[in-house]
């Protein structure tokens, strides 16, 4: 078991022609925070990014930065920060949900599993927002794609191609991002008392008014008591957070106010809550619960996603809360992680798909962790991985036994 | 056509003409498949008029299976197949190839579903960008991006070349719109990728296909976001002395946390092109004009406005007018989006350029192109989507001239090269098509283009698809596809000591 943590771009090259010659699969890690998601790796090396650190650029005038893909993820949102700025897909943090430590993760795991957060259905995920990428393939080939503007449309988009690929096309060795102010104000109005099916029309209605919505996550009741110390009281909350300048907030607020008054009482939280209570809900804090307890992550299409889970409570215990207008659902299961069940009912009510996010490593080698695809589709995500990795040497079976 | 080679044309399938053309009728019935030369003329050029080339015949198909048959068809007998949506592309993405088969999507013009509740449509691919937002104004939702040529391109046009437009600024580009798609391989395989759901598992082939200029499938339904209509739209229209105070308001103004709905700029000879020819009330003494439209709520707006005009004055503004009514607000577009006609009129040609720069850049890259337009003694106006650095240079010539287009080429090149060289790229919005494929070069470098090559062989290894586009050299995949490093050929080959 060796770790190889290299310093410079090129001993990245370097370590992985050497994997190469070795024909020895390699694990590639930053620090390794999310190790435990995804399929369980068998393999005897290691590449860590943590050696390679350090932003190579920034222009907040340019709303522009670059960075290694070492650097820690909580270095990046600090420094922005300190300049009013965010990345405005607002990227999860598994560490609590995976029972480690918040803000473990890198710039390079970022984008080799797409994160996002509640921001998604507006601003979009990592793959929205990455402009450029320096990567080395599985054939131990430097490349780059993309640049640091927004507008560009210079051949493949190989740096979207980069996002969700859990390091098995290539390591990003840096990666260029766009970066945005952060809204000036932000308060979150919270709907008690509706059930699921209720919060996903009130949500529909919401998200398709001028209320520009930038966030509306539904907690039904046993979930709601597990976020901001308890202070939403246990009752079932629909969540949505409005955002943006301080006079334009207080409009579509009262605005939504007006259009929601039907379904239930409707109040607003000040900002300091609201910005903790969607870290929370970006972070799934009420399933942290320091167990290894099942927990899928499914999108589907909002208007369906709450039939899944009615459904599933009829045959087994789940407890279950929604983002992304509904239509992201987080699900944590008792025992048995149901996939079979889980997968069924995504195809019966339009589509969409599960990644099983939590499990012991036993069932995560056993059952597909990501949503299986049709034999054309499978074969063409193969044959993309061979013309990046034709040894199959960059974490082989991360996503898939074989790919 | 100047300068530009296409890859040779394959005596042996143009001799098999007949053949093939019997073959697609045999799938798309009717009036389906057209091989008569008067007929073909309409297909001979898209959007880049500079070059035409009539196809081998061309397949307008009906549905998803007569695509897939006709694909399978070509791909087991080595035709070449360029597809074709509205036919719009700036670049030439869809110039015909003399032993292709040209595919027409345009009947494919249906829309299938329109899904308030969860936002989206899903559409065919020959549905027009703007039937999209005609489809569901009524209930004051509208698609987003919105490329000049909407009224005419088609969706499946918009997938293919990443689709911008003045709005994308604030609301993306097509990528950041769709949400899923169905597309058929050369094969004949038909693949999903997505949904009316966010996010697909496993590798991100939606974004790869965006921007992917017809080379690696051919889209046959596309899933969209569709969003509420902001409610109000203002505009300002802000004269400078200098580019660079103009800039730099344009710097301030993001940096104020402000994403304008629009923000676009006009230099001197784009002013007054424009000015003459629909009177919008442009100013004539300034160097610089921005156009900056704030949507959204009303108070918004209003409160967007004020502070926009602030950050004006601050940067030497030396007008600053606010539209009053919708009236006004259309009048400041009006010299804007009839720019390139206006610059039409006052040269008998012009070529429109499409390069991306870092803002700051601005400044600079006006006074290379300065520079170039004497060395080539040619005219230059500039339209820029200047929140996004966006820049269109329009370089006037005279194709009745000899050697103008020629010239005008070379100009456009040296402009793109200067914007690569302070960090942008060659294409912002229009694509790589034929017109910028031999610039590649300049932006990337061997080992790059292969990997974005090796997509291709991923997609399409017998490169039948759009061939000659985007690329400078198609080189074989079984070539690429050789390893070049061997046990006791690299630097470390015992244990690793890193």
């Amino acid at each position: 078991m060796t770790t190889i943590t290299p310093t410079t771009e090129n001993e990245i090259v370097e370590a992985v022609q050497w994997a190469l010659a070795e024909q020895a699969p390699v694990e590639v890690i930053g620090y390794g925070s999310k190790r435990d998601l995804g399929r369980p790796l068998q393999t005897e090396h290691t590449i860590a990014l943590s050696g390679y650190a350090g932003v190579t650029l920034y222009e907040p005038d340019e709303l522009v930065l670059s960075a290694r893909a070492g650097t820690p993820m909580a270095e990046l949102e600090t420094l922005v920060a300190e300049n009013g700025q965010a990345f405005q897909f607002e990227p999860m943090d598994y560490g609590p949900l995976l029972g480690q430590p918040a803000g473990q993760g890198s710039l390079g795991g970022l984008l080799a599993t797409n994160l996002c957060g509640p921001r998604r259905l507006k601003a979009g995920s990592a793959r929205d927002h990455v402009l450029g990428v320096r990567v080395v393939s599985g054939r131990g080939e430097l490349f780059k794609s993309g640049g640091r503007v927004v507008k560009n449309v210079t051949g493949y988009d190989l740096s979207k191609g980069m996002a969700n690929s859990w390091g098995t096309l290539g390591i990003a060795t840096e990666i260029t991002f766009k970066v945005l102010p952060t809204p000036e104000t932000e308060t979150t109005l919270v709907i008690r008392g509706l059930a699921d099916d209720e919060a996903a029309r009130a949500m529909a209605i919401a998200m398709g008014s001028s209320g520009e919505v930038a966030a509306a996550a539904h907690l039904p009741g046993n979930v709601a008591g597990r976020v901001i110390d308890g202070a939403l009281n246990g009752a079932a909350s629909t969540l949505l957070r409005v955002e943006g300048f301080a006079p334009s907030v207080a409009d579509r607020a009262g605005m939504l106010k007006g259009l929601l008054a039907t379904a239930g009482e409707v109040d607003a939280l000040p900002q300091e809550t609201s910005r903790r209570l969607w870290r929370e809900v970006r972070d799934v804090i009420p399933f942290a619960d320091a167990t290894e307890r099942p927990v899928w992550r499914v999108s589907m299409v909002p208007m369906q996603a709450y039939k899944l889970v009615a459904s599933l409570r009829m045959g087994a215990a789940v407890d279950a809360f929604y983002d992304w207008q509904g239509g992201l659902v987080w699900l944590r299961m008792e025992g048995d992680p149901e996939a079979e069940a889980v997968r069924a009912l995504i195809r019966t009510y339009g589509g969409g798909h599960a990644t099983l996010v939590r499990a012991p490593a036993s069932v995560r080698a056993a059952l597909p962790v990501f949503e299986p695809q049709p034999a054309p589709l499978a074969a063409l995500s193969k044959r993309l991985k061979q013309q990046f990795d034709p040894s199959g040497i960059l974490n082989p079976g991360r996503m898939v036994a074989g790919v | 056509m100047s300068g530009l080679t296409m890859p040779k044309a394959d005596e042996a399938t143009m001799s098999r003409r007949s053949d093939i053309v019997a073959a697609l009728r045999t799938i798309v019935p009717g009036e389906g498949v057209v091989d008569v030369t008067n007929e073909m003329r309409a297909f001979e050029t898209d959007g880049l008029t500079a070059y035409r080339q009539l196809p081998l015949v061309v397949v307008l198909p009906q549905t998803v299976q007569q695509v897939s048959r006709v694909l399978q068809y070509c791909h087991e007998n080595n035709v070449k197949v360029v597809p074709r949506g509205s036919g719009t592309s700036l670049s030439g993405g869809a110039l015909p190839l003399e032993d292709a088969v040209l595919l027409v999507m345009s009947r494919f013009n249906r829309i299938l579903e329109i899904d308030y509740p969860n936002r989206a449509a899903v559409v065919q691919p020959g549905v027009t960008n703007l039937g999209i937002t005609k489809a569901v104004e009524h209930e004051g939702f509208y698609y987003a991006p919105d490329p000049s040529s909407q009224i005419a391109c088609s969706i499946g046009g918009n997938v293919a070349e990443n689709a911008g437009g003045v709005h994308c600024l604030k609301y993306g580009l097509t990528a950041n719109n769709v949400l899923g798609l169905e597309m058929v391989l050369i094969t004949g395989e038909v693949v999903r990728l997505g949904g009316k759901h966010l996010d697909s598992e496993g590798y991100d082939l939606l974004g790869l296909m965006t921007g992917s200029e017809g080379l690696l499938a051919v889209v046959t339904e596309v899933s969209v976001r569709i969003l509420q209509k902001p409610t109000t739209a203002r505009a300002l229209m802000i004269g400078f002395p200098t580019s660079e105070e103009a800039g730099q308001c344009v710097a301030d103004v993001i940096a104020a946390g402000i994403i304008p709905g629009g923000m676009e700029m006009m230099d001197r000879p784009a002013i007054h092109a424009a000015e003459d020819f629909v009177h919008a009330g442009y100013p004539l003494d300034v160097e610089a004009l921005l156009i900056v439209e704030l949507d959204g709520p009303v108070v918004e707006v209003d409160h967007l406005i004020n502070m926009v005009e602030a950050i004006g004055r601050r940067n030497g503004a030396t007008t600053c007018v606010v539209s009053q009514s919708e009236e006004e607000r259309m009048a400041f577009w009006a010299g804007r989006k009839a720019a390139f006609p206006a610059v039409g009129r006052i040269s008998p040609d012009y070529l429109c350029m499409d390069g991306t720069i870092p803002r700051k850049e601005l400044p600079k890259v006006l006074a290379g192109m300065r520079e170039l337009s004497d060395k080539y003694g040619l005219r230059v106006a500039n339209v820029f989507h200047a929140g996004d650095g966006n820049l269109h240079p329009l370089i006037l010539y005279d194709a009745n001239i000899p050697e103008e287009l020629h010239k005008a080429e070379d100009f456009g090149a040296d402009i793109l090269r200067l914007c690569v060289k302070v960090g942008g790229v060659l294409t912002g919005e229009h694509g790589v098509g034929v017109e910028k494929r031999d610039l590649m070069p300049e932006m990337f470098n061997e080992a790059d283009l292969n990997q974005q090559i090796r997509v291709k062989c991923a997609f399409d290894d017998k490169h039948l698809l759009n061939p000659g586009k985007v690329f400078p050299q198609l080189r074989r995949c079984a070539e690429l596809g050789r390893m070049h490093v061997h046990r006791g050929q690299v630097p470390f080959p015992d244990i690793p000591r890193f």
